[in-house]
């Protein structure tokens, strides 16, 4: 008997990795844009997604959504479909992110070739979703004023990724304790410059800033 | 309550239990049988995995789908060996190197914000130890 070690040295998400650049080729053959949305649940990404979708609507702006949720429950997509664009809801099984493969499998389902915008809903989640690559263009974080100005701190991971922060529910500010200043320090220590965009999904204040950045990225 | 919606989920259990160690877990099955495939193992005896500090990946549960989906795999009774590389971060302003601590901090030496993860974001499979019969 023979007893060897062998040396690897092979990233555990290298598979996945692959498959997420896959994506983005094929997302690139169609000029589909296309965005990795996450939040803890119920920050608003639904609301975020339905008003750039009504805001976009005399654009002619073609947005795909695809729906990660853990639950079989078809609420998003749903509200989705019902403001006009074609949605794709992913069913995790109870897993706690979305990751490349079931993101193959639903841009297998949208009619891409007419599609200018895929916005990828994550899984409510702060934690898991930040590991795992999808092959979208773009990560964007909603983190919504009622949840606190500590976040940063205690979720470092998915800040570090981001290229677009979104600060939503600003409406908010003058009812909660959040001090910005505290929130926006610990932000700029993980991510140096991000591109950060404080709105109301409610209210509408602040979207004009998002769509024009939006606009700015679509072919 | 809107109709479609279905609620069954609520009484299963199974729902909340699963995170995203076990997809991590698998991928490391995956990669540790492929190399021992290829090196005509009998058996793998033990698996090296260098995690570092900012990678959120709990060993203890690693190690829990590990015993369960190694079962019938050359990897099965395979022991886990983690090593955790601390999170070092440079000040891009004074080029001072730290150690992360508990909590998220600027500069200690010049309190800067602007800051730089050296290393810490680790996560891969280091190498695996394995036995062949003789020929």
């Amino acid at each position: 008997m023979t007893e060897k070690r062998i040396k690897i040295v092979e990233k555990i998400f290298d598979a996945n990795d692959r498959l997420a650049n896959d994506n983005q080729l094929r997302l690139d053959r169609t000029g589909t844009y296309a965005i990795n949305l996450m939040a803890s649940p119920g920050a608003g990404k639904t609301s975020f997604i339905l008003s750039t979708i009504n805001a976009l609507l005399n654009e002619k702006v073609q947005i795909g959504v695809i729906e990660g949720d853990t639950a079989p429950v078809t609420i998003d997509a749903d509200k989705i479909n019902a403001a006009g664009m074609p949605a794709v809801q992913i069913n995790t099984g109870g897993e706690c992110h979305l990751d490349a493969v079931m993101i193959e499998n639903a841009l297998d389902q949208l009619p891409l070739e007419s599609l200018d915008l895929v916005v990828v809903e994550n899984v409510g989640n702060l934690i898991c979703p930040a590991a795992f690559n999808l092959g979208t263009h773009c990560n964007i974080l909603i983190a919504s004023i009622p949840e606190g100005d500590d976040k940063p701190y205690k979720y470092p991971n998915i800040y570090r990724g981001l290229d677009v922060l979104i600060i939503n529910k600003i409406d908010l500010l003058p009812y909660l304790d959040f001090d910005m200043d505290y929130f926006r320090r610990g932000v700029e220590m993980l991510n140096p410059g991000l591109e950060t965009f404080a709105l109301s999904c409610k209210t509408g204040e602040g979207l004009d800033g998002w769509l024009h950045w939006l606009k700015s990225k679509l072919k | 309550m809107q109709s479609g919606v279905k609620l069954q989920f609520l009484s299963n259990k199974y729902y909340n239990d699963i995170m995203h160690e076990l997809s991590v877990t698998e991928s490391v099955l995956k990669i540790a049988c492929k190399h021992a495939e290829k090196a005509q193992a009998d058996r793998v005896t033990d698996i090296h995995l260098v995690i570092g500090q900012l990678s959120s990946i709990i060993d203890e549960s690693v190690q829990f789908y590990w015993d369960i989906i190694s079962k019938d795999t050359l990897c099965e009774h395979a022991k886990l060996h983690f090593e955790r590389v601390p999170a070092e971060l440079i000040c891009l302003d004074c080029d001072h190197q730290y150690s992360l601590a508990k909590t998220l901090m600027p500069c200690p030496q010049c309190s800067s914000s602007r800051i730089r993860v050296l290393a810490g974001d680790e996560f891969h499979l280091e190498s695996i130890e394995i036995q062949s019969k003789d020929d």
